[in-house]
């Protein structure tokens, strides 16, 4: 692995950022945007239900914030693949000496930028605007937040494979697969509300773990090590699985001629 | 060092029932330009894709540097470049941001001095802190020039290059490809349906038809061997052909 050649592709995207108010702006924009819808609905909860439901506004203002980690790791991942597509540079970079390895890299490495811009703006706002501290969670926080980058990496990988195999028409998966997940990884809601045959699959995303660990953090301001150790295992599976989908599809795109055609459709 | 730089052996490529490159068998030597020509739908562009390694031939073999092309894949790549008028750099980045990324991507040492000796080589040096999704035609191509020989690479693929430029741009390219291989001593592989690029940049040319090699040599040897005036001739009355088996017999009378 060539770090010169992630750190130069890491650099590309930054410069697009740089260059394009439109693309920073929408950095921005999106999870301010759900930030302040949830808080006004939390909000709403604590003065009209305040004693039933004592951690709704914790649970829903941290679903918020720790969905868009894994929703923002997942589109720097597949928007980085777009961005090739999209500017028609994607063939002078397969036909560079980058590995996909140090492709992905590159692209976890734009994933990573945007969820701390991210993360530190509605950190920000979250406290400003509803009085809520997400540091409170402390020790849970970086684990958490690696667990949950890692996943949105995965789900990257499995979307930029499908958009390299099936070309632009399947651009919507980019956005659609993370929504696909949401109702299932109890972001807002606990496990236990699921039926008990929705509960296994859930039960089989990192991201589930993280969401729950979080909640109990949130509640007893304890670390959930159980929590924590079946995401990091789980993830080393979704990580492995999605690694050799991308590399079997490369194989059949090189082998169907697909890459020059999505290349330059 | 071998002179080969490109051995093609029978390469051949099917997509399902079509069979768009039936056997190609070519040699490309260091400081030569080879030509492929070919209507469209011929093969060059399966040919050109097999030999960036973008597309995997169902059978053949390819050396390319003395060494076969899928396990040696990024030490060929670092050694090679590529330019098409099909492909473009990001437009939302600097001319200097594009090409400092592809310099660092091929580990190009002294790059900044490269690129600016690039630059005014191509007569761009003023594009440097341009957008690059701002240049014209002629600008965008003299860019994607520029890229392609940042590495000083011993294998260049261009595809079609002069596509779509004016007559003045086009010779300017034209004579920087020449110049640029013969300092050098590159292997280019150049595609274009502008006969006129051919016959004043190749040294030799080969004639894909349906798949097939149909004719090679330098183009002065081709036009003479149809009995034609010129390579344009040559090319109309391949791709006209009824009865192409008949054509390449007389021809070879």
């Amino acid at each position: 692995m060539n770090f010169r050649i992630i750190y130069a592709l890491i650099c590309r995207y930054l410069f697009l950022y740089t260059r394009n108010w439109v693309r920073l702006a929408e950095v921005v924009f999106w999870p301010t945007m759900e930030l302040v819808t949830w808080g006004f609905f939390t909000m709403y909860l604590k003065q009209d239900a305040g004693a039933s439901t004592p951690m709704a506004v914790s649970w829903l203002l941290g679903g918020v914030i720790f969905w868009d980690v894994m929703f923002r790791s997942q589109q720097g991942v597949a928007i980085s693949f777009l961005e090739d597509v999209w500017t028609k540079n994607l063939l002078n970079i397969f036909v560079a000496p980058v590995r996909p390895v140090e492709y992905l890299c590159a692209a976890f490495g734009v994933g990573f930028v945007r969820i701390a811009v991210t993360v530190i703006i509605l950190t920000v706002l979250s406290y400003s605007l509803y009085s809520w501290n997400l540091l409170a969670l402390r020790g849970s926080l970086v684990p958490f937040f690696g667990c949950l980058l890692v996943f949105g990496w995965s789900i990257g990988i499995f979307a930029t494979s499908l958009i390299m195999r099936y070309g632009q028409a399947a651009e919507s998966l980019a956005w659609a697969i993370p929504f696909l997940i949401q109702p299932l990884t109890a972001v807002y809601y606990p496990v236990s509300v699921m039926p008990s045959a929705v509960q296994w699959v859930a039960l089989s995303l990192p991201s589930t773990h993280v969401f729950e660990g979080m909640r109990q953090g949130l509640e007893t301001g304890t670390f959930s090590w159980p929590h924590f150790g079946w995401a990091v295992g789980l993830n080393v599976v979704w990580m492995s699985v999605s690694g050799l989908f991308y590399a079997w599809n490369l194989g059949i795109v090189r082998e169907k001629g697909l890459l020059a055609k999505v290349a330059t459709s | 060092m071998s002179d080969e730089v490109i051995e093609a052996r029978e390469l051949k490529k099917t997509f399902g029932e079509t069979v768009a490159l039936e056997s190609l068998t070519f040699t490309l030597r260091r400081n030569e330009i080879v030509g492929l020509l070919g209507v469209n739908g011929a093969g060059k562009t399966t040919a050109l894709n097999i030999l960036l390694g973008l597309t995997t031939p169902t059978s053949g073999s390819m050396l390319v540097f003395g060494k076969e092309f899928a396990p040696n894949r990024i030490e060929i790549l670092k050694r090679t470049n590529f330019a098409s008028a099909y492909v473009s750099l990001p437009g939302n980045l600097t001319v200097g941001q594009n090409l400092w990324t592809f310099a660092k991507i091929y580990g190009v040492k002294n790059h900044k001095e490269k690129i600016k000796a690039l630059l005014e080589l191509l007569e761009i040096p003023h594009l440097r802190d341009r957008t690059t999704g701002q240049l014209s035609a002629g600008e965008a191509t003299r860019v994607q020039l520029c890229k392609a020989f940042l590495n000083d690479p011993e294998l260049l693929m261009l595809d079609e290059p002069t596509a779509s430029l004016d007559p003045d741009i086009a010779d300017k390219v034209r004579k920087f490809v020449r110049r640029r291989q013969q300092e050098q001593g590159t292997a280019i592989l150049y595609t274009s349906h502008n006969m006129r690029d051919i016959e004043e940049v190749c040294d030799r040319i080969i004639f894909i038809h349906k798949g097939k090699v149909v004719t090679e040599g330098t183009p002065q040897d081709v036009v003479s061997k149809f009995k034609s005036d010129s390579l344009e001739d040559v090319f109309i009355q391949i791709a006209r052909s009824e009865d192409l088996a008949g054509l390449l017999g007389e021809v070879k009378k």
